[in-house]
């Protein structure tokens, strides 16, 4: 029995280029949030790890 | 959003499953309603900054993009579930997820996340008062208006309008820890303020609701009760607008400016309840939505200048 060949999902070059500018965003959005946890870090001080619960 | 690295050789997706996203960041940007979260982060802002008290640049900072996340997780999560109704409706048939560029799916996990998120984010750098604020504002929406009210009764913006009232209480309880009487009656003004508003694109828009099956008010009572109820709301609107100065709360140079403004609403009001026929109707129906979006922004401006003069000792 001969099996149909899998080429698997092959992105268009569209799709590439519209994936890429999803990753940028996304890392764009992570290094905003650790520059933002950093300043409230410095803004607070020791205090940003006592919090009464 | 994509999991698939460059050049992977994957197997076909299964029956059912969704083909390679076309979503571009600009897509998931619209589905954050970038114009509704504008009033929110405006009416936020002013709480804050009439909140007695002092809160750091950088706290406020994060506060502010925190509840800018929440109402735009908010309105993600909206588009999910709504996308059967948006694509009936003209006004929001090129949605992101009608127009087919975003799966439903991708919808709903970009808004939960950032849902999460934001309220997470609020509460360990902020506080957790004002994040649960958050946290009940996004779930009222969600729940209470989007999934049960907005299908089921006339009453939705009225009830569901309580969601975008709260931005400024949230803001409030950012900078102090807690909430009174001024937050509470400035979420007073964005709700009384929400019905006329709606009811009016409505009126315009009745047509697409009916097709759709969303019983705006229009649909269900007619047009004529409509503009009865945005009278009536129109007229509860000038004095909750006036409450801040009459509290004790703000100047008279916001009082003045709410009464200006609360007197346009209520004439516009009146004119939409008067001019039932043809063009004119139309007309009335569109002025008085483009002065309720100029309504709120004028009056939150006012409060925050009465209260920055007030605070340098040149308050009326």
């Amino acid at each position: 029995m001969s099996k149909e060949p899998d080429d698997g999902i092959v992105l268009t070059e569209e799709q590439k280029r519209r994936r890429r500018a999803r990753s940028i965003a996304i890392a764009v959005s992570l290094g905003v949030l650790v520059v933002l946890f950093y300043l409230v870090t410095l803004v607070k001080g020791p205090a940003v790890l006592n919090r009464p619960l | 959003m994509s999991l698939i690295s460059e050049g992977a050789n994957l197997s076909k997706p299964l029956p059912g499953l969704a083909e390679p996203s076309l979503a571009g960041v600009e897509d998931y940007v619209a589905l954050l309603k970038p114009r509704v979260m504008s009033l929110v982060v405006f009416t936020a802002l002013v709480g804050m900054l009439v909140a007695p008290g002092h809160v750091h640049p950088v706290i406020g900072f994060t506060a502010l993009l925190c509840i800018a996340i929440g109402a735009g997780a908010s309105g993600a999560l909206n588009m999910w579930y709504d996308a059967d109704i948006d694509a009936v409706m003209t006004r929001t048939l090129r949605r992101p997820i009608p127009a087919g560029r975003v799966q439903p799916g991708e919808a709903l996990a970009f808004g939960a996340t950032l849902a999460a998120g934001s309220v997470l984010v609020f509460g360990v750098l902020v506080n957790w008062f004002a994040a649960a604020l958050l946290a009940f504002t996004i779930a009222f929406y969600v729940f209470v208006y989007t999934m049960w009210l907005k299908r089921s009764t006339p009453q939705n913006i009225v009830i569901g309008g309580a969601a975008g009232a709260f931005p400024p209480m949230i803001g409030w309880a950012a900078v102090t820890g807690d909430v009174s009487l001024a937050p509470f009656l400035m979420f007073l003004i964005i709700f009384l303020w929400t019905p006329p508003h709606f009811w009016a694109l409505s009126l315009l828009r009745s047509d697409d609701y009916a097709r759709a099956g969303v019983p705006m008010l229009p649909v269900v009572a007619g047009h004529d009760e409509t503009r009865k109820q945005i009278l009536i709301y129109s007229l509860i609107l000038l004095p909750a607008g006036l409450a801040p100065t009459l509290a004790g709360f703000a100047g008279l140079l916001y009082g003045a400016v709410a009464l200006i403004c609360g007197g346009a609403m209520l004439h516009l009001a009146w004119r939409v309840y008067r001019d039932r026929q043809g063009n004119a109707a139309v007309s009335a129906a569109k002025r008085l939505f483009a002065f309720s979006l100029l309504y709120v922004f004028v009056l939150f401006a006012a409060l925050l200048a009465d209260n920055m003069l007030a605070r340098l000792g040149y308050g009326l």
